[in-house]
């Protein structure tokens, strides 16, 4: 019934292309009025609900000053964090704890629909939506979708096998599940977690999900064993740093092989196959390779590899479809930039001030910078940061870090533990209230 | 940085928000860059809470933090890294923005 009165209403405002009364307001057409929100200058449709779509949403309403109008289509009806859900499994937070709805988003005057895009009509600037919603127009979209996963490089990982052999590589049911899993094994068993080729989804990800899990055992099951197989050539970020925490804390359960792609899996037998090994896991968590979000590739936005969507530094606008800009994991990568959730709410907002500009008939900004920093929990405590700073360079038209800046931490400390947890308090509000 | 740039961003540490200033340099600048800052300290720098609360602060007050923190003058476990990343002029702009700003 709600749903159908608010189809009616997104039809009624696509066909009038003003919707002023969407707030809620009444429409009087006198601008002046100080109740009426602003005559909108466009729409901008949003992909993705995730650190960087939600991130653009809340700033384009913020920076238009309300001028812009702004649809949000998230399929999940609340955000989870993937950062800090490495810690659910460590068994120190619980999902509810990274979990925020979308409320604040619409208080800033951003309708969030609760659908999925299915298809882009680029040319006729239109998407379609799986469930409840007609077609909507817009004058630029988004799309921030985040990665999906390349399932058919890892033999043997069909949907069947998918259903034990988890990648939780999207925080949420399968968190808790993967938790489950991991209490359900006794002691003595070993926990193999399969690392694919950068780049991936939070490079230092899986080496601070190696060091939860093996947090949790050395709590509750002290003979059992992490084993880290990774297809790269060592720890990808902040290798030191982590594998002194596996020496000093962890001596004696954490294992890390490098250069160990794993090649199949067989889930019935529970082992994963390298080139040199098959190796038997009692709870198997494997990453699949990842390539940017399906209606990223449907769309024709994917312009290297088959995985990873170029972008113009200057506005993220795709360098192969006009009016559609692409946030997040999904880009392909500038030099030194991660594909992490902290630089996706930094497309978002290098994305929203473009689209400002672009949108009241102006350049965006020459000079673009965004930062980054990760955190990774390598006990329950304990932190480790790396950081960025990186700024346009016209000459090689892309962002480039500053010299001398960034850096990793000197060492793991409860302090950075302390400002990792406000990090994410801060983020999750950035983008979400 | 050129040296047109730099007295523009003096200029603009001398008056916030002089709207002769305003049509000849990206008048946006500062507040983008702060937009930098907003991911551990808030939206606008208004921190909600564990990171200092950066809205509202004096111009001077950040000025001086983040050229120490550049310096190595301050104590820090990622500022000393991250205020590298940012010129003499670029600081400026960050802080005349944050200045401006009202903690919640």
């Amino acid at each position: 019934m709600k749903n159908q009165q608010r189809r009616r209403f997104l039809q009624a405002s696509a066909a009038s292309a003003i919707s002023a009364s969407l707030g809620g307001m009444a429409v009087t057409g006198c601008a002046t009025t100080p109740a009426s929100p602003p005559r909108p200058i466009g729409r901008v449709i949003v992909i993705g609900g995730g650190f960087g779509g939600a991130t653009a949403a809340k700033y384009l309403r913020m920076w238009s000053g309300g001028t812009i109008e702004v649809f949000l289509v998230e399929r999940n009806t609340e955000f989870v964090s993937c950062p800090i859900s490495n810690l659910v499994l460590g068994g120190t937070r619980n999902i509810g704890e990274l979990t925020r709805g979308y409320q604040g988003l619409r208080e800033h005057g951003v309708q969030v629909l609760n659908d999925e895009v299915t298809a882009i009509d680029a040319d006729k600037k239109l998407v379609k939506f799986r469930t409840k919603f007609s077609d909507m127009g817009y004058d630029r979209l988004i799309v921030s979708p985040g990665v999906d996963f390349m399932f058919d490089q890892v033999e043997g990982l069909t949907a069947e096998a998918q259903k034990t052999v988890l990648h939780a590589w999207k925080a949420g049911p399968d968190t808790v599940a993967l938790r489950r899993q991991l209490e359900a094994m006794p002691d003595g068993g070993t926990y193999v977690l399969s690392i694919p080729r950068a780049p991936y989804r939070c490079p230092p990800g899986p080496y601070e999900r190696a060091s939860q899990v093996a947090f949790y055992f050395k709590q509750a099951k002290p003979r059992s064993k992490v084993l880290i197989l990774d297809a790269n050539e060592d720890v990808t970020s902040k290798g030191p740093l982590f594998k002194a925490a596996w020496r000093e804390l962890y001596g004696g359960i954490v294992e890390y092989r490098n250069n160990s792609e794993v090649k199949g899996v067989d889930s019935r037998a529970s082992t994963v196959r390298t080139d040199f090994d098959t190796i038997k896991a009692d709870v198997l968590n494997v990453l699949p390779p990842m390539r940017a979000g399906d209606i990223a590739r449907t769309t024709g936005l994917i312009t290297a590899n088959n995985r990873w969507c170029g972008v113009d530094w200057l506005s993220m606008e795709s360098t192969v479809r006009k009016g559609i800009h692409v946030l997040g994991d999904a880009t392909l990568a500038a030099p030194a930039m991660p594909k992490s959730g902290h630089m996706a709410n930094q497309h978002g907002k290098l994305a929203a001030a473009a689209i400002v500009e672009l949108m009241n008939g102006r350049q965006p900004s020459t000079e673009p910078m965004v930062a980054n920093t990760c955190y990774s929990f390598v006990s329950d405590k304990e932190v480790i940061h790396v950081s960025s700073v990186h700024r346009y360079d016209a000459a090689q038209k892309t962002l480039v870090t500053v010299p001398g800046s960034g850096g990793v931490s000197a060492q793991r400390s409860e302090l950075e533990g302390a400002y990792a947890g406000a990090w994410a308090q801060n983020i999750w509000s950035d983008m979400l209230s | 940085m050129n040296a047109k740039f730099s007295l523009l961003a003096c200029l603009a540490v001398a008056s916030a928000s002089s709207p002769s200033w305003a049509q000849t340099v990206d008048p946006n600048l500062g507040r983008n860059m702060a937009a930098n800052c907003a991911n551990c300290h808030g939206t606008n720098g208004a921190s909600v809470g564990g990171t200092a609360v950066l809205a509202g602060q004096s111009r001077e007050t950040l000025v001086k933090a983040l050229t120490e923190f550049r310096e190595g003058k301050r104590p820090a476990t990622i500022m000393h890294q991250l205020s590298k990343g940012y010129s003499n002029e670029q600081i400026a702009l960050i802080a005349a923005y944050l200045s401006t700003q009202k903690s919640k």
